[in-house]
């Protein structure tokens, strides 16, 4: 069995790995990353703009051109993601949670060697699966419903839950905006308009990359012009080994690596795609890392997580594509749209009837893959130099590119109006500290649950048992609902094991934060780090027998005086008195820690004295 | 780097065509000064986008066109998107739409403010079948016994899976119920066509009126089994789709009992008030896309109904089929208030 697709693929790369064929893979690559770059452009377009120039080619050469553009926009936009806070796509949101904090950090080649290795791995891994598991995957798409798709996006916003870093409420208040903005078009369901109120404009609804460049680009460039015109990655090395001492790191990741494959290639097959998988795979991370306090700070895992699912999604829901026909991505509709120029229908006769080219078209996901890794490698010094370029003169061009961006995607002045409108608000959320990613992901996948929710009460005319119908519903919806309820069972059972002196739980998270011993009374309904509790589920924490040492405060107060030391000695290194006053971005920085660190310590204790008394 | 120049060029003609809104106009033989907008009213991958698509690549390839032809998907609110920007370039010939049958059926449903007598007509392309599909393992081979099936069921059990809601898949639907009465199917919409194959070959669905491109793959890998064409005779490809089947070998629905019929318009239209030699110089377009081998293949692999039509035939048509979309809403319960 394997060895025939062995054969096969061998056979595949004689096909592929023609010089005609080479040269197109770095020419795709190349053209791939231009698109990628630009938001709004995407991949969708710029495959598209490029169909008509494939047709004169042989059908294999003509794939494999468009796959390495579809892979090199994929690697490119992780570089604006990181960069400018600027997701291209969906799947590069959760990118940016912890990569533009390290491209401000002056750490941008790591975060940029970090995506590229991570999208390169995942990416690989679901080739493999494809190439030897293709007729198994292919049947378990078919098994996914209405009530398996909304249990998958179910899934994914339980396991976002307990990201939001400030108020709970404030994290919810945010996600139901973001599914108020998704409803606003055309009711899939019924066939109506819904809160259009007449406007024509608002008859597509709000369109995800509209939103994102709005919330996140003009966002970050209102915000960097009110720190001082400047951006803070300004002093950035261009370190030439950057991406070797890196790969050294990453070695250090391998099970974030492997966690994050499986959810990828398991979203991808069934086919939730690329966006969930990297949200849930971040999300995952951050409740399972030993540093997931520091997610959202720049922490490097807070990279490869959503990277390397996103790439292992992507990949491996092209296979869905071809052997079922159905497109999982707008880039995706017009690869699909193009095999039918060249004569190919996908489907499942496709492996049967056309083997040359669906083989050569696996040979090159793996070829291209290699080659896209080696040409965005070799060029991070270059992108991380980008930064090095006065604010003065690239917030201009961020604007014009957001704009053009936005403009691009249903060529309409009033999506650019909307884009401001967006980057007013994120700049606003900002400063409120309501966190954006929640609306994000509401706007991105609110309308895909609604309509798997929908479609499955319509077919079990209206009886929730049709998310437990099945064995595999019910095993997503069950772990949908531990993942949700994880802060709950983690305190429930600290309170349970309470009685017990010196509970289990206790002792290991304790141990796994590395706090000091918990002074007495410590009696403990600890919760993982990771976790930052909806405010019903952070209320019996700040209970009675609280331990001061394992509760969410503590701990990131913590962190705070560990970020603060750690500022203070590369102040000193960089020869600064921090006392000296407010001249750079780390002074003003420290001492706003340090207010957050006296106010927070102030609360903590007067939680701790409501508790005692 | 030729690649790449092209990249740019097209990019920004794009940007170009939306921006200049008249061009110069020749009294004869007109032809288009600059790169022609042709906007597809749904999303991607259905399968009015496969056909605009398909046909960008033939006068691509053909060079039928001077100036490029840019495609663009503007499904929002069921195609009115596309409509009204259409609608908005009065006077301007660089603006053309494919069109479905949400021609008619979305102004009915939702109430935006359009109608065909918007646009202006060009030409029909060709007609899209629907077929009556199954799942190869299901019990009934017929129609008829699909039917009585049905009726034999418990009221709403019966899952028929298709493309949107209140729009042509629901109608036949409709249409459907008044043999089964009294019993009721269940109507699930989905995003689009292949999705709905997909959970028909996945039996999520009970059943679906897929057109057959949207199905034909499935067919022949043996996971879909095709009950009977709503047209009124059977259709004209003879050769074997699957080791015994050709689709001229699928029973027209009225053959066995089920008087249903209905096709899909694939048309053309462009922007209002342009003059009739931009009009004609797109029927000449599109005929010389239509002569060419790859049309003719593409119309096999999907078993489109080969109607040609111009003109004031053409205009005709549309308005019969307007007021019989219209009369088949309203049975239905389907239009939007006030309509």
């Amino acid at each position: 069995m394997a060895l025939e697709e062995i054969v096969s693929l061998m056979h595949g790369f004689s096909v592929a790995l023609t010089p005609f064929n080479l040269a197109l893979m770095f020419i795709g690559i190349l053209l791939g990353v231009i698109i990628g770059v630009l938001p709004g452009l995407g991949g969708a377009n710029g495959v598209a703009i490029l169909l008509p120039l494939t047709f004169t080619m042989p059908p294999t050469s003509a794939i494999i051109l468009l796959s390495c553009i579809y892979w090199g926009a994929l690697f490119g936009g992780a570089i604006t993601s990181i960069l400018f806070n600027i997701p291209g796509e969906p799947w590069s949101v959760a990118t940016t949670f912890d990569g533009h904090p390290m491209a401000q950090k002056g750490r941008a080649d790591e975060a940029l060697t970090a995506a590229f290795t991570s999208s390169f791995v995942g990416a690989f891994v679901a080739v493999i699966l494809i190439t030897f598991l293709a007729p198994l995957v292919a049947k378990l798409a078919l098994k996914f419903g209405p009530a398996e798709f909304f249990a998958v996006f179910f899934l994914t916003f339980a396991s976002f839950i307990g990201m939001g870093k400030g108020s709970p409420w404030k994290t919810l208040a945010s996600m139901c905006l973001g599914f108020a903005l998704g409803s606003v078009g055309l009711d899939k369901m019924t066939g109506t308009l819904r809160m259009t109120f007449g406007h024509e404009e608002l008859l597509k609804g709000f369109d995800f990359l509209i939103a994102v460049i709005g919330l996140f680009g003009i966002g970050e460039i209102l915000s960097s012009m009110e720190s001082g015109l400047k951006f803070q990655g300004a002093q950035a090395k261009i370190r030439f080994d950057a991406v070797l001492k890196t790969w050294r790191k990453l070695l250090g990741y391998w099970a974030t690596s492997i966690r994050s494959c499986i959810i990828g290639c398991w979203m991808g097959i069934t086919p939730g795609g690329a966006t969930p998988a990297s949200f849930m795979s971040y999300g995952i991370a951050k409740r399972f890392s030993k540093n997931g306090d520091n997610f959202g700070k720049g922490e490097i895992e807070g990279v490869i997580a959503p990277e390397t699912a996103a790439h292992a999604a992507g990949t491996s829901a092209l296979l869905p594509m071809l052997t079922l026909g159905i497109p999982g991505s707008p880039t995706a509709a017009v690869l699909l749209g193009g095999l039918m120029i060249w004569g190919l229908q996908p489907g499942p006769m496709l492996f049967v009837e056309q083997k040359d080219f669906v083989w050569g078209l696996i040979a090159s996901m793996y070829l291209g893959n290699i080659a896209g890794l080696i040409v965005v490698l070799t060029c991070v010094p270059l992108f991380a130099a980008i930064l090095r370029v006065p604010f003065s003169i690239i917030a201009p061009v961020i604007l014009v590119i957001c704009a053009v961006g936005a403009y691009t995607v249903a060529n309409a002045m009033f999506d650019v109006w909307l884009m401001l409108v967006f980057g007013v608000m994120g700049y606003a959320f900002q400063k409120l500290g309501y966190p954006l990613a929640p609306l994000v992901l509401a706007i991105v996948l609110g309308d895909k649950a609604e309509e798997g929710f929908r479609q499955a009460l319509l077919g079990s005319q209206g009886g929730l048992g049709i998310f437990f119908s099945n064995p595999l519903v019910a095993s997503i919806m069950g772990l949908g609902l531990i993942l949700l309820f994880w802060p709950l069972l983690v305190a429930m059972k600290g309170r349970l094991g309470a009685s017990a002196p010196a509970s289990l739980a206790t002792a290991a998270v304790g141990a796994a934060t590395g706090s000091v011993a918990a002074p007495p009374p410590a009696i403990a309904s600890p919760s993982p780090p990771a976790v930052h509790t909806p405010a019903v589920l952070a209320v019996p924490l700040i209970k009675p027998q609280q331990s001061e040492a394992a509760s969410p405060m503590a701990e990131r107060i913590r962190v705070l005086e560990r970020e603060n030391d750690d500022i203070r000695t590369r102040l000193k290194k960089a020869g600064i008195d921090p006392s000296l006053g407010t001249d750079t971005d780390e002074a003003r920085r420290l001492q706003r820690l340090e207010l957050e660190n006296v106010w927070l310590k102030k609360l903590l204790a007067e939680a701790v004295l409501a508790g005692k008394s | 780097m030729s690649t790449r120049t092209k990249l740019l060029h097209a990019g920004g003609a794009a940007v170009a065509v939306t921006l200049a809104l008249t061009g110069p106009v020749h009294a004869q033989a007109w032809e288009p000064t600059k790169p022609i907008n042709f906007v597809i009213p749904a999303g991607t991958g259905g399968g009015a986008d496969q056909m605009a698509r398909f046909l960008q690549g033939v006068i691509t390839k053909n060079s039928l066109m001077k100036q490029p032809l840019i495609v663009v998907n503007k499904g929002g609110g069921a195609g009115a998107e596309g409509f009204l920007e259409i609608k908005g370039k009065s006077g301007d010939p660089h603006h053309i739409i494919i069109t479905l049958s949400n021609l008619f059926t979305t102004p009915l449903g939702t109430g935006v403010p359009f109608k065909w007598q918007d646009l202006t007509p060009v030409a029909m392309l060709a007609l899209d079948q629907f077929v009556l599909w199954v799942n190869e393992e299901a019990p009934y081979k017929t129609a008829k016994e699909y039917i009585e099936a049905v009726k034999a069921g418990d009221d709403k059990k019966f899952k028929m899976g298709g493309t949107g809601s209140k729009q042509e898949d629901q109608i036949i639907t409709v249409a459907l119920e008044k043999l089964t009465a009294p019993k009721k199917m269940t109507y699930v919409p989905y995003g689009g066509g292949g999705a709905v194959a997909t959970q028909l070959v996945g039996k999520h669905v009970d059943s679906s009126v897929n057109n057959p491109i949207e199905a034909v793959s499935n067919w022949k890998a043996g996971k879909l089994r095709p009950l009977c064409l709503f047209d009124g005779k059977r259709s004209v490809y003879t050769a074997k789709v699957t080791a015994t089947m050709a689709w001229s070998d699928i029973p027209t629905c009225k053959e066995v009992g089920v008087n249903t019929e209905y096709q899909m318009l694939r048309g053309i239209f462009m922007s209002p008030g342009v003059k009739p030699e931009h009009v004609a110089y797109y029927v000449d377009l599109f005929k010389k896309a239509m002569a060419t081998a790859d049309w003719k293949r593409f119309m096999e692999d999907g078993a489109f109904n080969q109607t040609f039509m111009a003109g004031p035939e053409f205009t005709k048509w549309v308005e019969v089929n307007d007021k019989l979309h219209y009369d088949l809403m309203k049975e239905a319960g389907f239009l939007a208030p006030g309509k």
